[in-house]
């Protein structure tokens, strides 16, 4: 077994709010390899930006870790220095947002912002700096790229800046890429060929890749792993095939249900009842059982996370039963 | 067929700049000096034909762009258009003395996207929703406590939240709101412009749940607005693609996303996520969608279009009958 | 199906109570907010707190002019700020030159507020050329230095409590238009409005019941600036001698009336009055600077 690219152990991150304290990111633990796709998904107000800022450090007060450890290639970051942070973000780890403007400064042109984004980790010359910026575009598939370094983010469109958004994160060749939902505003056409390039950019360098969405249709085609957050937790991790095709959790098992296109034509969709709780006031124990079919009185312990097949994890006192073998097709849960 | 309850007849609808007295006199002075006047104009419909049955959902679908926002808000009566005729039952509502005029626009309602500014902050629930029945008259003051109640309970609020305020409520719950303050005026027709697109996946289905019961209850018809293909399939009876202020393909549901023929609505399928596809490669068409401002010439696709022939540059293509109840506008037709 | 909402209310928060508890965080602007409530408690009852009437010529004894602060009267109360070179006491002038002052400052700012809003809600509305054309009147009467104006319009009707009013008045009101419309035209295009239109709701209704609310916040802001403006505005006008009549007289007046004696060591005729004013303007100012801060949308959240 590879050692792992980065590997989160029980992370807590929580906020200390005039309301209360909102505990965004719970325990959470996952691990990925190089050149590996994970899929963290989850709802609004389930932990999954702010675990990809944790991982960062990029929480602002009144946020901050309380617990656990972020292990980048054996070191962890949560002890490191704001300096020795620095010198790894944008260089061995890079982040890219949904929306671009969040990468791009909308008065510096591209090629200042770019050549600034190398000259940060490469002791390198302007010209240098200036080539790569370009080549880096060029990658990304934007046509044109010297007439475009000259150019302000404003006279791109959206796509076109995340593109570029991409290019930077990109420059260093960073082992770790976190994408927070880059595609979620754009559209679907223009989505697919961001989708192509960060699929084919991270096949070419290696890079593992922390793809952050809600959006199952879009991780089934680009994940190899999945873990599921809820609340703050994650309450289920497998491979993708594994989790989509037969989810153990009844979280993972109602969304995947509620998708339109896992239901009848004309029919009701199956919907999980009930909301979202606050994450000032969840439910004791598993924090799902106020909205699940199958819970029961032993849920108001709060459930650890059990393996009930290798390569899969779970946190739920009654899963659904894992997939014997592999290769079985459940045409049942397709046809709805 | 049933009696079409809207009709759009040849509707166009433009944007562009107004330009004062003195931008005016500068804009024929530099006419006259022979430099070329920019074109601001936005043609954000071009010359679209559109019937809605009594009781159909009618899907329409498109990207940024294509116009699908502003034909909704032309049939909820809120946007006039700059050329053709909009027909309620069959009157031209432009035409209408201003009491029929009213009645109309009340019979035809939106719903919005966003749920975050579709509300007014600064009213409570209670006058959000009862506003309209009590200054059109539609409830008395006596019975409006009791109407109010059953307005919110059938769009699935909690009628003792009636004195709180939106921010107290999720994304999911303003929705309701919204649901609930469109049906107090008793519609028949209801524009839903891509009204569960800010939604979880988990709340989407329960409000496009309420939507289908709502449809059986009330008799209402719809027109549903969404870039979301896999809703649309779900929930439409006919479907409608549109491409830079033109509809590209029209059919029923079942048809079109069976035998798409428009290599618009090809690509388009073949691009969408699907939870049921696994580790793919993404494959997109070139071409990033060209701006409103300055559409290509003929087909408005052609630029992006794999199957481009000369024609398609010189001529745009109608939109003709290619098969019983499937109409498609592409030069690849005639070629028999 | 459920319908619970989020549990994190406990009590009804509206979004006036937010706003209060927002405003109080700052304990100087809380501070400034006394001040200016005392100084206008103070006015009000100017009757009841004054030791003497200044306007009445009976009280006042020409032989007791130019007294320093500490005096004692002939009637037996103390001179606590002096007199001026009438007689007057100058803490009850004082007190009654604040009621000119506030009443004419909040009273031509509030005048000008409701005409210059329901302008400036009307042309974003509207829109087109009746819009074009209010504003062009807007930058019009913003071109020109208040003082100037002011001046102008006095020198035709002359003096009077009331004529200042109108001159503040027509010197403000493009303010309000300006700030209201910019804040309308922004607010017009978001989807309540919208769905207020859908829902055939009446055009005044939707300007004075969903746009106008919503615009409050710069509106706001704006208001108490332009409170301590016209004040200021007034004294200045007054010290020139074109503003109220001395029959009347505000800080301003009382200020110019000591002007004469500020390099003789008759400083108590002036300098009161002047800390008054400064008082006043400076405790406006920081409440609106709070209010700024805490209506400030982008700082929400």
């Amino acid at each position: 077994m590879t050692t792992a690219t980065l590997e989160v152990r029980d992370l807590r991150t929580h906020f200390f709010t005039r309301a209360g304290v909102v505990k965004a990111v719970d325990d959470v633990s996952f691990a990925i390899t190089r050149g590996q796709v994970m899929g963290l998904v989850g709802e609004s107000g389930s932990g999954k930006t702010v675990t990809g800022f944790s991982i960062l450090g990029l929480v602002d007060p009144p946020g901050r870790i309380v617990g656990g450890s972020i292990l980048y290639q054996g070191q962890d970051l949560t002890k490191l220095s704001e300096r020795e942070m620095r010198t790894l973000r944008g260089d061995r780890i890079a982040m890219i947002f949904q929306d671009p403007m969040m990468t791009l400064n909308p008065v510096l042109r591209i090629d200042t912002q770019m050549i600034e984004a190398v000259q940060a980790h490469a002791r390198v010359s302007h010209a240098e700096a200036r080539t790569r910026a370009r080549d880096s575009l060029g990658m990304v598939g934007i046509p044109s790229p010297e007439e475009r370094l000259a150019a302000y983010p404003h006279q791109f469109s959206g796509g076109m800046r995340q593109r570029v958004a991409i290019a930077i994160a990109l420059l260093h060749r960073p082992d770790l890429l976190i994408a927070d939902e880059p595609t979620t505003a754009l559209d679907v056409t223009i989505q697919a060929q961001i989708l192509a390039e960060v699929q084919k950019l991270a096949a070419t360098y290696g890079t593992a890749l922390i793809w952050i969405t809600h959006d199952l249709s879009v991780i089934a085609g680009l994940a190899d792993e999945i873990a599921v957050m809820y609340a703050g937790r994650v309450v289920e991790t497998g491979a993708a095939e594994t989790v989509l095709d037969r989810p153990l959790h009844p979280y993972t098992h109602g969304l995947i249900g509620s998708v339109p296109s896992r239901n009848r034509r004309g029919e009701r969709l199956r919907q999980i009842p009930g909301m979202t709780p606050s994450l000032l006031n969840l439910p004791q124990g598993c924090a799902f059982r106020t909205r699940c079919p199958r819970a029961d009185a032993s849920c108001e312990q709060e459930p650890g996370p059990s393996q009930p097949m290798p390569g899969q994890t779970v946190r739920c006192f009654h899963p659904l039963t894992p997939l014997p073998l592999a290769g079985e097709v459940d045409a049942r849960q397709r046809a709805g | 067929m049933a009696a079409p309850i809207i009709e759009l007849r040849r509707v166009s609808k433009r944007f562009g700049p107004t330009y004062d007295a003195a931008a005016r006199l500068a804009r024929s002075i530099s006419r006259h000096l022979g430099t070329a006047q920019r074109n601001e104009t936005v043609h954000a419909v071009d010359n679209v034909d559109l019937v809605v049955a009594r009781g159909e959902v009618v899907g329409l679908v498109g990207e940024s762009g294509c116009g699908k926002s502003t034909i909704g808000r032309m049939v909820a009566g809120i946007m006039p258009p700059s050329d053709g005729t909009v027909l309620f039952k069959g009157q031209d509502i432009a035409t209408l003395p201003p009491d029929r005029a009213r009645d109309a626009k009340l019979k035809v309602q939106m719903i919005f996207q966003d749920p975050y500014a579709s509300l007014n902050p600064r009213l409570r629930v209670e006058d959000i929703v009862g506003e309209a029945p009590l200054v059109h008259g539609l409830v008395s003051h006596g019975d409006f406590d009791a109407y109010l109640d059953a307005q919110l309970r059938r769009a699935g609020l909690d009628p003792s939240f009636r004195r709180r305020y939106p921010h107290q409520f999720s994304g999911g719950q303003r929705q309701r709101i919204g649901i609930a303050r469109a049906l107090a005026v008793q519609p028949e027709f209801l524009v839903c412009d891509e009204a569960v697109a800010a939604l979880d996946v988990s709340i989407q289905a329960q409000i496009l749940n309420l939507f289908m019961d709502l449809r059986r209850e009330l008799d209402l018809t719809y027109l549903f607005i969404s870039h979301d293909l896999g809703v649309v399939e779900h929930l439409s009876d006919r479907v409608l693609i549109m491409y830079l202020g033109r509809i590209v393909e029209s059919a029923r549901a079942e048809e079109v996303f069976a035998r798409p023929n428009h290599p618009y609505t090809q690509a388009l399928l073949a691009e969408v996520p699907r939870i049921d596809a696994r580790k793919r490669r993404f494959t997109a068409i070139k071409g990033e969608i060209p701006s409103p401002i300055a559409p290509p010439s003929g087909c408005h696709f052609h630029p992006r279009c794999p199957h481009a022939m000369p024609r398609c540059s010189q001529e745009a293509p109608r939109l003709r009958e290619i098969a019983p109840g499937h109409d498609s506008a592409c030069h690849l037709n005639d070629l028999a | 199906m459920s319908t619970t909402a989020l549990p994190t209310v406990t009590r009804e928060e509206t979004p006036l109570r937010r706003f209060i508890a927002e405003f109080c965080a700052s304990r100087v602007a809380l501070a400034a907010l006394v001040v200016f409530l005392l100084i206008g408690l103070a006015a009000i009852f100017a009757a009841l707190i004054a030791p003497q009437n200044p306007y009445d010529l009976a009280q006042l004894d020409i032989m007791d002019g130019r007294l320093p602060p500490g005096s004692i009267s002939g009637a037996g109360y103390t001179y606590i700020l002096g007199t001026d070179d009438q007689g007057r006491d100058m803490f009850s002038g004082i007190l009654y030159g604040l009621r000119i002052s506030l009443g004419v400052g909040v009273g031509s700012a509030f005048i000008a507020c409701i005409f210059g809003t329901a302008l400036g809600l009307f042309a974003a509305y509207v829109g087109g050329r009746t819009d074009a054309a209010i504003m062009r009147l807007v930058d019009l009467q913003l071109s020109f230095p208040s003082i100037l104006v002011a001046l102008m319009i006095l020198a035709m009707l002359g003096k009077g409590v009331m004529n200042v009013v109108l001159a503040l008045v027509i010197v403000e009101w493009a303010y309000y238009t300006r700030t209201v419309r910019a804040s309308a035209l922004v607010e017009r295009r978001r989807e309540y409005i919208e769905a207020a239109e859908c829902l055939a709701l009446p055009r005044h209704r939707i300007i004075f019941r969903h746009l106008l609310p919503n615009c409050l916040p710069p509106l706001i802001v704006i208001a108490t600036q332009q409170i301590a403006r016209a004040i200021a505005l007034e004294a200045t006008l007054s010290f020139l001698g074109l503003g109220v009549p001395i029959t009347e007289p505000s800080l301003g007046l009382l200020i110019a009336n000591g002007y004469q004696y500020m390099l003789s060591g008759k400083y108590w005729i002036s300098f009161y009055p002047g800390i008054a004013l400064l008082v006043t303007i400076v405790a406006i100012n920081l409440v609106g600077d709070q209010l700024r801060d805490v209506l400030n949308p982008r700082l929400q959240r």
